[in-house]
């Protein structure tokens, strides 16, 4: 077995092994650090020695000893109880929903997006510090204890590891999609530039959602990771440069991503109110079916983008941006005239319907702004191109 | 050893805001800092960098706890010695650390003219006493 489908088998496993122990023992912070070890023994150990006839008996079997050891120093049992209770574990049912109490349990409220992804991705992902700590460019002891910080605080609460009551459930569910959708986000920004190092976060992401339930909007977040990130082999260019959407070589588009989102979407669709994340879906796979940017179905996404909330000014902009593709740019920069939103995106917009209309110098001026207000070196980067290439259009 | 290469807002030979080069040259400046840092990377030299947003969007921070906290907007100072951004690398020697200085001051510009930019080279202290 090769270490790459080893690896891949002690990610899948991870969260079961968990949440074996958390159940088991009643300790979530414990079982958290008794699993990594665990995992690290089996990294070591499978690939020398092969991979045992029941690898999560296996690991189940490792993450017990080492938390009974971890008991062991703190308490000194006696060692005959643990041994019996290590013999006992493998018969441990694994709940159907266990994976579902793990992701609740890392997103949990009383946490800070940071260390809910932190968190997430190392107990559900089964991603070491090490990696956790790579992909946010901080050095590994930071990671570490925004990781423990996160499980201490989690514990503080005194949140134990059960499902949480049905009516509560709905709204921490919705706390796991947003930690999802962040991780999924930082992933996709991350893809340009010269950060081509960083783990893939888009793609652990993807393999998260994948977990979730098989509710309608759950499905809608997976089907926008999967129809957004099947652009991505389109994104950049040969030197790590930003690709924009209508100069992006389409054939480059991951067909089968495109294809699984579209069939997601399609299963979801019929709810009776979509939410944010099947609309954001919906207007993704538009795009993905378009042969090119002017033969994109506008007035659909226009009419999607008004089912968001349109108090949200990101919202307001790309409906914008979808009338003006319809009406032309002189009507996207009205509707976008009293607007404010912090970053670089509304001047980016602006520059670019004042380049679409002609308005050389106010495009120019625009691309300038945007720039400087620009937080990602890729996009600057881009934004500095396009004025440069529109001042010397002949 | 540990070295710090910085970059200010002094302007090398052509200081030619950049929206205002042509195209190509844009594009070959930017080519040549991704292929270095690939380099160094690969290498095992380069620690990690951060380009820095413009002075104008800095915030200022005084607090001794006993007169009002004062929070202005910007840093405008008289020079343009104002740090832009910076590398850290980890070099055998001071002298391969110049060298990588070098190649930064050396990135091209208008013309393909290398810009000539001046980078400051500083060893980042260790943190412990050595053994």
């Amino acid at each position: 077995m090769s270490d790459a489908t080893i690896e891949d088998l002690l990610r899948t496993n991870a969260p079961q092994v968990l949440a074996v122990l958390a159940r088991r023992y009643g300790d979530f912070a414990a079982a958290e650090d008794a699993t990594q070890e665990a995992l690290i023994a089996a990294a070591k150990h499978w690939p020398a020695d092969g991979v045992p006839d029941n690898p999560r008996g296996w690991l189940i079997q490792t993450g017990a000893r080492k938390l009974l050891d971890q008991i062991r120093n703190e308490q000194a049992r006696r060692r005959r109880e643990d041994l019996a209770a290590v013999n006992d574990l493998p018969g441990v049912p694994v709940q159907h929903d266990d994976t579902l109490t793990l992701l609740l349990m890392c997103c949990h409220p009383a946490l800070t997006p940071a260390s809910a992804i932190a968190l997430t991705l190392r107990a559900v992902g089964g991603l070491s510090t090490a990696e956790i700590a790579r992909a946010f460019l901080v050095p590994e002891t930071t990671m570490g204890q925004r990781i423990s910080r996160a499980k201490q605080r989690v514990k503080d609460t005194g949140a134990v590891f059960a499902e949480p009551a049905a009516e509560e459930r709905e709204a921490r569910l919705r706390q796991v999609r947003h930690v999802l959708y962040l991780i999924f986000n930082e992933g996709y920004a991350a893809s340009t530039g010269t950060a081509v190092h960083r783990a893939d976060l888009a793609a652990e992401a993807i393999r998260l959602a994948r977990l979730l339930p098989p509710d309608a909007e759950s499905g809608g977040l997976l089907a926008l990771m999967l129809l957004t990130d099947a652009r991505r082999p389109a994104r950049t260019d040969a030197s790590g440069g930003l690709v924009p959407l209508d100069e992006q070589d389409r054939s480059r588009w991951d067909r089968a991503r495109i294809a699984e989102g579209t069939a997601l979407l399609n299963r979801v669709a019929g709810t009776a109110a979509p939410g944010e994340y099947q609309v954001q879906a919906a207007i993704a796979a538009l795009h993905d079916r378009a042969p090119t940017a002017e033969d994109t179905d506008w007035p659909q996404i226009e009419a999607l983008y008004s089912m968001l909330d349109d108090t949200n000014p990101v919202v307001a902009l790309n409906r914008a941006i979808a009338a003006a593709m319809i009406h032309g740019p002189q009507h996207g920069l009205d509707l976008i005239a009293g607007l404010t939103l912090p970053g670089h995106r509304l001047a980016a917009a602006r520059a670019h319907l004042h380049e679409r209309a002609g308005h050389r110098d106010a495009a120019l001026a625009h691309y300038k702004q945007a720039a400087e207000l620009a937080t990602s070196i890729a996009e600057r980067d881009y934004l500095i191109l396009r004025a440069s290439r529109l001042r010397h259009q002949n | 050893m540990k070295y710090l290469l910085i970059v200010d807002y002094r302007p090398g030979v052509d200081d030619t805001p950049m929206e205002q080069w042509k195209p190509a040259e844009v594009q070959a400046h930017m080519d040549y800092y991704q292929a270095l840092n690939k380099q160094l990377l690969e290498n095992g030299e380069l620690v990690g960098g951060f380009a820095l947003r413009p002075p104008d969007t800095a915030k200022t921070v005084t607090s001794d706890g006993r007169t009002p906290d004062v929070v202005t907007d910007g840093i405008y100072p008289e020079t343009k010695e104002i740090l832009a951004g910076f590398q850290t690398v980890d070099v055998e020697s001071e002298e391969r650390a110049i060298e990588i200085a070098k190649l930064v001051s050396q990135v091209p510009g208008p013309g393909g003219v290398p810009l000539g930019q001046p980078i400051v080279v500083r060893q980042v202290m260790h943190e412990f006493a050595e053994e």
